[in-house]
C-alpha cells in the first residue's frame, strides 16, 4: 500500500512542475495572444517568417533551445544581463530558468490554438458593431475576445500540458537542481537513473500521464465550445 | 429626409458605380445580385471605402473624396439590418437590443427599451439566446437593435430574403411601420420586385456593372 503514496519528496517535485508551468503559461499567455493576433489578422512583410520563428522550439532539437537560452539568458547574455538589471529577475539554476524554458517550447503549440480561434471569428459581427457605434478597441473587446476566448483558454491549457513535459532544454538549460529545477520529467529521468526507484518512476510517470491526459481533454472540451459559437450566429 | 450619394469603387474587374438623390422615406435599390448593392449599402455605412465620390444623409457629410472627409463606422450612426442578422451568438437578445443603445448619446437615443420590444413585439424573447430564435424572430431583433443605436438612418440589405413567406409578411408590417412612423430615412435593397414595389417611394435600379476591359 506504501508503494502507492507520494513521498513528501515527491509531493515537492509534482508542486514544483505545477508552479514552473503555470508561472510559464501566465507569462506567455500575453504574448502568445499578440503573436496569433498578428499571425492572422496582420498584412505585413515577414509575416511568414515570423510564423516560421514561432513554431521553431517545435522541430528544432530542444537541446538546441536549451543552447540558445544559454547563450541569451546566462550569466553573461544580453537577455540575461537585461533581466538581472533591470528587473532583478536571473534565471541560472533557478526556477524561473525552468520557467522560461518550458514558456518557449510552450509557446508555438498556444499561438497554434488561439490562431485558430481568433480566425474563427466572424468579420461580419465585428463590422455590426462597430456600425452600432462601437470603436476598434470596444469591438476587439466586446465581440473579437468573448467570441475567441474558448480558443485562448485551449490554447493555455495546452501549453500547460506541454510545460509539465519539458525536459530536454529545461535540463540544458538549468540542470537537474532537486527543489529549483528538478520537475517531474527531470526526476523521472534521475530515478531511471538509480537502481531500485522503479516504485517511484511508476508513480512520477502516472501523475504525469494523468495531468496530460486531462489538459487534453479539458483543452479539447475547450476547443468544441468554441467551434459552437461560431456555429450559432448563422442568424 | 434626404440621401446624396455618388460614389464609385473597383472590386476585382467590377466597377460599382452610383449617383443617387432622393428625399424619398424609403428608397430602395434594386437590382440582380452581383450588382454591387451590399457595397453601395457598405459604403454608406463606412465598412467598405469609395474609390470617389460623395456621400450625405440629411445634409451630414459622412464621407467626400474631394474634402478628405472619411467620418468613421462608428460616428456616422448608421443603423445597419445585414440580410444574414448579424446578432452576437454570446449575448442574449436583451444585450444585442442593448449594445448600441449603451453607447449612444442619451440625445441620440430614438427610443428606449420597452418603446422598441412594443413596436417590434419581441418583448418575450428578451432572455433568449440568438441561435434559438426563428429567421423572423431574429430579424426583428436586428432591427431593433439597429434603431435602439441612436441611428439617424436605416441601411437595409435584403431583410426578408432568409425568411419564409409567413415571416416575410410579419417583418414587412415592421417594416412599413418604420417607414411611416418614424422620421428616419431608409436605404433598402432588395432584388425583389414586389417587395420593392409594396414598400419604396422611389426605386433606383441597379444593372450589372460592365467589366472594365
Amino acid at each position: 500500500m506504501e508503494a502507492f503514496w507520494l513521498t513528501a519528496e515527491e509531493w515537492e517535485i509534482v508542486r514544483l512542475s505545477l508552479k514552473v508551468s503555470a508561472v510559464a503559461v501566465g507569462a506567455t499567455l500575453p504574448v502568445a495572444f499578440g503573436l496569433a493576433w498578428l499571425l492572422a489578422r496582420g498584412r505585413f512583410p515577414g509575416r511568414i517568417l515570423l510564423d516560421a520563428l514561432v513554431h521553431l522550439p517545435l522541430v528544432v532539437p530542444p537541446v538546441v533551445t536549451g543552447w540558445v537560452l544559454l547563450l541569451a539568458f546566462g550569466a553573461n547574455g544580453p537577455a540575461g544581463r537585461f533581466f538581472s538589471e533591470w528587473l532583478g529577475v536571473t534565471f541560472m539554476f533557478r526556477w524561473t530558468g525552468a520557467a522560461l524554458a518550458a514558456a518557449i517550447m510552450a509557446l508555438p503549440l498556444m499561438v497554434r490554438a488561439m490562431r485558430l480561434s481568433i480566425e474563427a471569428v466572424d468579420h461580419r459581427l465585428e463590422d455590426a458593431a462597430r456600425t452600432l457605434g462601437a470603436s476598434r478597441l470596444r469591438t476587439f473587446a466586446t465581440v473579437s475576445l468573448p467570441l475567441a476566448f474558448p480558443g485562448v483558454l485551449a490554447g493555455a491549457v495546452l501549453g500547460f500540458a506541454r510545460s509539465v513535459g519539458e525536459f530536454g532544454a529545461t535540463i540544458t538549460f538549468v540542470s537537474n537542481i532537486p527543489g529549483e529545477t528538478r520537475t517531474l520529467p527531470l526526476a523521472i529521468y534521475g530515478a531511471l537513473q538509480v537502481p531500485g526507484q522503479e516504485s517511484q518512476v511508476w508513480r512520477l510517470a502516472l501523475i504525469a500521464i494523468a495531468l496530460s491526459l486531462l489538459a487534453l481533454i479539458l483543452s479539447e472540451a475547450l476547443a468544441r465550445r468554441a467551434g459552437a459559437g461560431k456555429a450559432g450566429h448563422v442568424l | 429626409m434626404s440621401f446624396d450619394i455618388e460614389v464609385e469603387r473597383h472590386l476585382g474587374d467590377r466597377t460599382i458605380a452610383l449617383s443617387l438623390s432622393t428625399q424619398s422615406r424609403l428608397t430602395a435599390l434594386f437590382g440582380p445580385s452581383g450588382a454591387g448593392k451590399t457595397s453601395i449599402l457598405n459604403m454608406v455605412a463606412g465598412l467598405l471605402r469609395p474609390d470617389r465620390g460623395r456621400i450625405a444623409v440629411d445634409g451630414t457629410v459622412l464621407f467626400d473624396s474631394a474634402l478628405g472627409i472619411d467620418m468613421p463606422v462608428e460616428r456616422r450612426r448608421a443603423g445597419y439590418v445585414f440580410q444574414d442578422g448579424r446578432l452576437f451568438p454570446h449575448k442574449r437578445v436583451r444585450d444585442n437590443l442593448l449594445y448600441g443603445y449603451r453607447l449612444a448619446e442619451p440625445g441620440n437615443r430614438l427610443m428606449t427599451l420597452d418603446e422598441a420590444t412594443d413596436f417590434l413585439g419581441i418583448g418575450h424573447l428578451l432572455d433568449r439566446w440568438p441561435r434559438t430564435l426563428s429567421g423572423g424572430e431574429a430579424q426583428r431583433v436586428a432591427i431593433g437593435r439597429a434603431l435602439l443605436s441612436g441611428a439617424r438612418f436605416l441601411l437595409m440589405d435584403e431583410p426578408l430574403s432568409s425568411l419564409d413567406f409567413t415571416r416575410r409578411q410579419e417583418v414587412m408590417r415592421v417594416i412599413e411601420r418604420l417607414r411611416d412612423k418614424l422620421s428616419l430615412p431608409i436605404l433598402y435593397v432588395s432584388h425583389d420586385r414586389a417587395e420593392v414595389d409594396r414598400l419604396a417611394e422611389c426605386v433606383f435600379a441597379l444593372d450589372m456593372a460592365p467589366a472594365v476591359s
